[in-house]
């Protein structure tokens, strides 16, 4: 099972793209966890500062910017 | 795509002044000179002139400075000496976005890797204070000369302010939570993105912002046209000519509570130097009412104490003031 999180304060970047996860997750028909994470100590611990950021199994795939969910569920399935 | 674009917007910059023109004076048959068919004109005028410029300007600059995320910047700024640190930092915050949501993460993230405070405040005075948006719509509106003039004006504030803080020692105003994050940072991870990425990103960016800055946008056209149309210029000239030592303090004071996007205030800006403002107290106006933002100084409370919120608001204002006399010393 995969482990998406999504770094934010929780604006509303942050919502659109915790919203594009789960669309993402349906697509690529895999079962994961979303979780979200405020806390700036664990935001910067990935060298994240523009959010919302994209994490998908502690690796970074993307921050500053809202992927689409097609791009998200390409990147689940790899 | 992008070319079909780029020519509908050029179609349009060009057809829109005479178009207004006409639907003003012949399709309304309002009067040439008269107080409301000067205000209706310069509405018709100004609202899809600048919003083209927005929109134009908008996604190419957004589209420029997805190569300067505030990630790429922090690592550019790590170790440079005081100096050359508040320089770089300070122009940094021409092209590299920022929002009063985004200050707190940015804060943190400067401070935890170590980039010294005065530094950090050169980088957050320049942000907001020179607006790319202002910049290129000045460009567009008065010319180049008045763009680099607010740009080099903006730039002098933020690094003056920057080696201010830098020398009061300010680091016990900082919350002691932001420094036990200091050096637990972790690397970031390159992410590649491809053109096709950054033109969509900057797209729908652009959209984004236009919805939120339209109403600013309206408000201040629609000031901008009662001002070109009925304020008179004796009374301007008055309250903020030359005559008056005090006419920066006056409008900075008056634009201190207002707050809104530097977009918003280009139509306002050009009215009030259509009634006579000199140049200086016309940017310090402008420059209060974009740099000087009671929300960003309450967002800033959760990692500074009040003393360096007061010394950072202080020497804005400060920064502000001199910038207005400067330019009307300058430009005569």
């Amino acid at each position: 099972m995969k482990k998406i999180e999504v770094l934010g304060p929780g604006c509303a970047n942050c919502k659109k793209l915790e919203a594009n996860v789960h669309e993402a997750v349906l697509m690529a028909g895999i079962t994961a966890e979303v979780v979200k994470v405020t806390d700036y100590a664990q935001i910067m611990a990935y060298g994240v500062m523009s959010t919302p950021g994209l994490v998908i199994d502690g690796l970074v795939v993307s921050y500053g910017r809202i992927p689409s969910a097609g791009d998200i569920a390409v990147w689940l399935s790899e | 795509m992008v070319g079909l674009a780029a020519l509908t917007w050029l179609v349009a910059w060009l057809v829109e002044a005479p178009l207004a023109d006409w639907l003003t004076f012949s399709v309304f048959g309002l009067t040439r000179g008269d107080h409301f068919g000067e205000a209706v004109g310069f509405f018709l005028l100004d609202v899809p002139k600048v919003l083209l410029l927005l929109v134009g300007i908008i996604t190419v600059v957004t589209l420029i400075r997805g190569f300067f995320p505030p990630e790429r910047v922090r690592t550019a700024l790590m170790g440079r000496g005081q100096l050359t640190g508040t320089a770089a930092a300070a122009s940094f915050g021409i092209v590299t976005p920022f929002c009063s949501c985004s200050a707190v993460p940015l804060f943190i993230g400067f401070v935890e890797a170590g980039i010294p405070l005065g530094v950090t405040f050169a980088f957050l005075i320049s942000s907001p204070m020179v607006n790319e948006v202002a910049l290129v719509l000045l460009w567009g509106l008065f010319g180049p000369g008045i763009a680099l003039v607010y740009m080099a004006a903006g730039l002098t504030v933020a690094m003056i302010g920057g080696l201010v803080i830098g020398k009061l020692k300010m680091e016990r105003f900082v919350e002691d939570y932001v420094w036990a994050l200091q050096g637990k940072g972790g690397a970031l991870v390159a992410v590649k993105l491809t053109w096709e990425d950054r033109i969509h990103d900057a797209w729908s960016y652009t959209q984004d912002l236009a919805r939120k800055i339209l109403p600013y946008l309206l408000v201040g056209i629609g000031i901008g046209a009662l001002i070109h149309g009925y304020a008179p210029t004796d009374l301007v000239a008055a309250i903020g000519g030359r005559s008056n030592p005090f006419a920066v303090p006056i409008v900075v004071l008056i634009a201190l509570p207002l707050y809104s996007n530097a977009a918003g205030t280009i139509p306002i800006v050009q009215a009030l130097l259509g009634k006579g403002l000199p140049m200086g107290t016309t940017l310090a106006f402008m420059m209060a009412i974009t740099a000087i933002s009671l929300p960003e100084f309450i967002i800033l409370r959760r990692v500074i104490k009040w003393p360096l919120i007061a010394v950072f608001a202080s020497v804005v204002t400060i920064g502000v003031l001199f910038v207005g006399y400067l330019f009307n010393f300058l430009i005569a």
